[in-house]
């Protein structure tokens, strides 16, 4: 569903034959923050050694036997509350055989039949408005290890360490339409994962990944085409181009009149473009079943209850609330929920100075000095505290707009709180109206031609007579005082 | 002091408490039966140093309190031993040795007993006569010409031959009673979930289940309270209280109520069978147990279903021996599919490598619904027949297998007749139910018979109490000539 706004919806392939619309559904894996794997005591974190964090039964050796790791059961039933899902309280545990050096049983553990979460939803900010993206369902799932091919001129070497990290593997339906909502997409995604903290979204680490399905159609065909699933993409800017190529590779076929062979393919970053890796044909009978090592899974009501009240207030709305409490417009305010780390700053800074001059300050000069110096909210060099004071401080007329990017300049270099830096500096704003005046007074008895040529008409010269007071006041006059006082005793 | 051997291992254990025999000196005596037994190749592997070592070690800081005191035990090569190869009787495990213990082993050892050695089987446990192991067939200490039954074949043997005073073995479709009837020696599938199994070797997850194979009824009671106990490391193991199946043993069945399913009485079953079946049935009346006559109408789904779940399970337990990390690696191919092809190829059994099939073909798309999902619900309806009947009964009599051993290579190229062995024990492990078989006759040839004791889930300690007394009163004789040293 799109509600138009000012922009238009223009994603679309033109081909000779007429408009193609572009249909994509991803399947996200994406990793569960957990201390250890989802069927054993491993622990989880990047960047060990090969082979550090394996133990038996993630290499599976003879008779050794999965347990469900609880945490990330738990974390699977917070992602799927926070995708308004159905949170299935029965679910089984399939394997998925196939041979790969890097799988040691031989099988995947996954859910198949009966994922732990069903039908959910996801709402994306496009420019042209709101828009509902659908969730098919959520499974709990293994990751397999990592073939390393480049170490050796004849020989794979194989690393477990990711062998049985829980994946959730988030499937959406066929609801996206263009690269630019896929990215909308992964982002609210990760955005609703991070709040819950189920994911740390961090995909150089390979925490996420998706397969993108992409299909063409016809504008205003109702079936849909046949789909490419392109496999393991693992940044949305390769999402993206991959997107873009296959859709092109796809009119092109079916304008020259070709079909389309459902397939998978695979995504080759450094030629950017896609390549067949198997067809239906070659597909892999995975024959799943229930794996017998493991009970069905049934999920306690009060579990359920307990967690959906445990829950972090989510991106949605913690936006509603900020247009409403903080007098935030829709733009702002999606800005400041895009990461709780960000909200948690800007509800900090507003209830401590003002709320609008809180974000455009926040938006503006923060981030951009956070994006120079490649830092994010969490290792920001000013606090909290700090910057609302800066804030409240502009906020109270203390110190001018001009001065407080100077303060805040000396803020990040120095570390010191605003109100030492005014003080030490002397850059306290000339507020005191007698002594504005007095040096207004000054300013005119010293120009006193260019005085004349005002009053004789030539109105320009006000700006002249201002920067004259911000020169002489070292830009501490406060600007309103000095328009107003200015005014007055031009007229005289 | 007369052979030690040839006593059960209460006895063995009475005389161990009172010193009139050393834990040393019992487990030489093992040790130069096991050295002169090499005929019958129970034995994949012998620890006879480690076990000599153990021994002295409890000589000379002994704890009578335990179970199983001092006492050498040999098991089957399926459970997983620390140190020790352990090769599930297949070659593409035969230098495997894991670096960590069995739940079930550890919990024999925690209870003062060590480890004599590992004894062969069916490859994978897959087979009903131990004619299917790398390492050799099996030989019956009963007759020379003779498998010891399958797939705990060289646990029956060993047993049987004095070269253990007791062992374990697993059954997954009878391959703990089927050996124990073919060798005159007592053997039990505990309720599906009642012994872990962690560290064991996987055959078919759904039906496997480690147990004991004794002498007596109370060896049995013995064992099993040494061996089972609730493990969190097995999602299917059943949380509950220990019990002490040994002191709760009863020989006071009166009342019980007892049911003789009509569906077991097959066609082309011996006479033999018939009458040992009787033969039951009467020592049983006679004890004051009420016999019912009662149908389990699904019953000859069993096999089928079974022939189905098992080899699908199996099918996917075994696609963890690839060469790649350890076991058996084959050293031709020139890519990652041809080391697989020819180390799997090279690395499994006939036998085996039919089953990998028969269960990839069950789960492969287009047959599942037909085979896999089908079996399922069959061996619901199969669970329910025993459901429905043990609101009237208390237990099950049936024959344990539909003949006496058979002779060494009778059935090795027709794996149905093969299969059809297990016709009497497979509902029991569709079912999860527990079930006992207890030596019961002889038959013209004068070779064992077994019958079959089926009880209610957990329901161990009274099956166990049924056959105490049963064989109390059966007079039944293992008359084992030791041809073979």
């Amino acid at each position: 569903m799109v509600v138009m706004k000012s922009e238009k919806f223009d994603y679309f392939i033109n081909g000779d034959n007429g408009k193609y619309e572009v249909v994509i559904g991803l399947e996200v894996h994406a990793q569960v923050l957990s201390n250890s794997k989802l069927f054993s005591g491993s622990p989880t974190k990047f960047g060990a050694e090969p082979n550090e964090h394996v133990s038996l039964i993630d290499s599976a050796f003879p008779g050794m036997l999965p347990v469900i790791n609880e945490e990330c059961v738990k974390q699977a039933v917070r992602t799927g509350l926070g995708l308004n899902a159905k949170i299935n309280n029965y679910s089984v545990f399939d394997r998925k055989n196939y041979f790969y050096a890097d799988l040691p049983q031989g099988y995947q553990i996954s859910q198949y039949k009966n994922p732990i979460v069903g039908e959910g939803k996801v709402l994306l900010d496009m420019p042209y408005g709101s828009k509902e993206v659908g969730i098919e369902r959520l499974h709990l799932e293994q990751d397999a290890g990592k073939s390393i091919h480049d170490m050796d001129p004849y020989n794979t070497y194989v690393d477990l360490n990711r062998s049985g990290i829980a994946l959730m593997e988030i499937v959406s339906k066929p609801d996206l339409r263009s690269p630019d909502e896929v990215n909308a997409y992964i982002k609210k995604l990760r955005t609703i994962m991070r709040y819950l903290g189920t994911c740390d979204g961090n995909m150089q680490e390979g925490s996420l990944r998706a397969d993108v399905n992409v299909s063409v159609r016809r504008v205003g065909d109702k079936e849909f085409g046949t789909r490419c699933e392109i496999k393991n993409v693992n940044s949305i800017k390769f999402m993206q181009m991959a997107i873009e190529y296959e859709a092109s590779r796809q009119v092109v076929l079916l304008e020259s009149g070709k079909e389309i062979d459902q397939e998978t393919r695979l995504f080759d970053t450094k030629k950017n473009e896609t390549r067949s890796m198997r067809s239906k044909e070659d597909a892999h009978d995975y024959r799943y079943f229930p794996d017998p090592d493991l009970l069905p899974l049934k999920l306690d009501q009060k579990l359920v209850d307990d967690l959906k009240k445990s829950l972090p207030e989510l991106p949605d709305k913690k936006k509603e609330r900020f247009i409403k409490d903080y007098g935030l417009n829709a733009y702002e305010a999606n800005v400041l929920v895009s990461e709780k780390e960000i909200s948690d700053y800007y509800e900090e800074v507003a209830k401590l100075s003002d709320n609008k001059l809180a974000a455009t300050w926040m938006m503006g000069d923060l981030f951009a000095m956070l994006n120079d110096k490649g830092l994010n909210i969490s290792n920001s060099p000013i606090s909290a505290v700090d910057f609302a004071e800066l804030v409240q401080a502009i906020k109270s007329g203390e110190i001018s707009g001009r001065i407080a990017k100077e303060v805040f300049e000396i803020m990040i270099e120095s570390g010191d709180s605003p109100k030492k830096i005014i003080e030490t500096k002397g850059l306290k704003q000339q507020s005191d109206p007698k002594e504005l005046e007095k040096m207004i007074n000054e300013i005119l008895s010293k120009n006193k031609d260019k005085v004349d040529q005002y009053k004789s008409g030539k109105e320009k010269l006000f700006g002249f007579f201002v920067g004259q007071v911000m020169k002489s006041s070292g830009g501490k006059a406060n600007p309103q005082l000095t328009n107003e006082i200015l005014k007055k005793l031009l007229k005289g | 002091m007369s052979d030690i051997t040839n006593q059960s291992l209460n006895q063995i254990i009475k005389r161990i408490k009172t010193k009139e025999i050393s834990s040393t000196d019992l487990t030489k005596a093992y040790i130069k039966n096991i050295e002169g037994a090499k005929k019958l190749n129970a034995f994949v592997t012998t620890t006879f140093d480690y076990a000599l070592d153990k021994a002295k070690q409890f000589d000379n800081k002994p704890n009578f309190d335990q179970l199983l005191p001092g006492i050498p035990l040999a098991v089957k090569d399926l459970f997983c031993t620390e140190n020790f190869k352990t090769t599930a009787g297949s070659n593409i495990l035969n230098n495997f040795v894991p670096s960590y213990e069995s739940t079930v082993t550890k919990n024999l050892w925690d209870n003062g007993s060590f480890l004599l050695g590992k004894l062969n089987c069916d490859e994978f446990a897959m087979g009903s006569s131990n004619e299917t192991s790398y390492f050799g067939n099996v030989i019956n200490p009963v007759g020379d010409q003779l498998v010891p039954g399958g797939s705990s074949g060289g646990s029956s043997s060993a047993l049987a031959a004095d070269l253990t005073p007791a062992t374990i073995g697993t059954d997954t479709g009878g391959s703990i009673r089927q050996p124990a009837s073919f060798t005159g020696t007592v053997g039990l599938k505990p309720t599906y979930g009642l012994c872990s199994r962690w560290g064991i070797v996987a055959f078919a997850s759904s039906l496997d289940q480690a147990g004991p194979m004794t002498k007596d009824i109370t060896d049995c009671a013995i064992m099993l309270e040494a061996m089972s106990g609730f493990d969190e490391k097995d999602s299917t193991s059943i949380n509950k209280k220990k019990e002490n199946y040994s002191k709760n043993l009863k020989d006071n069945i009166k009342g019980l109520k007892i049911g003789i399913p009509k569906e077991y009485r097959v066609d082309n079953m011996p006479k033999e069978i018939d009458e040992l079946w009787e033969k039951g049935k009467k020592i049983l009346k006679d004890l004051g147990v009420e016999l019912i006559d009662i149908s389990l109408p699904h019953t000859k789904y069993a096999l089928p279903t079974y022939y189905i779940v098992a080899p699908a399970e199996a099918s996917s337990n075994l696609a963890r021996y690839d060469g790649v990390r350890y076991g058996f690696r084959s050293e031709k191919g020139k890519d990652l599919i041809e080391m697989y092809e020819n180390t799997r190829s090279e690395g499994f059994g006939d036998e085996v490598k039919r089953r990998i099939l028969i269960g990839t073909y069950v789960l492969s798309s287009g047959y599942y619904d037909a085979y896999y999902l089908k079996a399922q619900k069959v061996r619901q309806l199969i669970k329910r027949d025993f459901d429905d009947n043990f609101t009237k009964v208390d237990a099950i009599l049936t024959p344990s297998t539909p003949s006496s051993a058979f002779k060494i290579g009778e059935k090795t190229n027709d794996p149905v007749s093969m299969y059809l062995n297990d016709i009497f024990t497979v509902p029991t492990n569709l079912a999860g139910l527990p079930a006992l078989s207890l030596p019961a006759g002889l038959d013209k040839q004068g070779l064992p018979l077994g019958l079959q004791l089926i009880g209610k889930p957990l329901d161990e300690q009274k099956i166990l109490n049924i056959g105490y007394a049963f064989e109390k009163n059966c007079e039944f004789k293992n008359e084992i000539k030791k041809w073979w040293s």
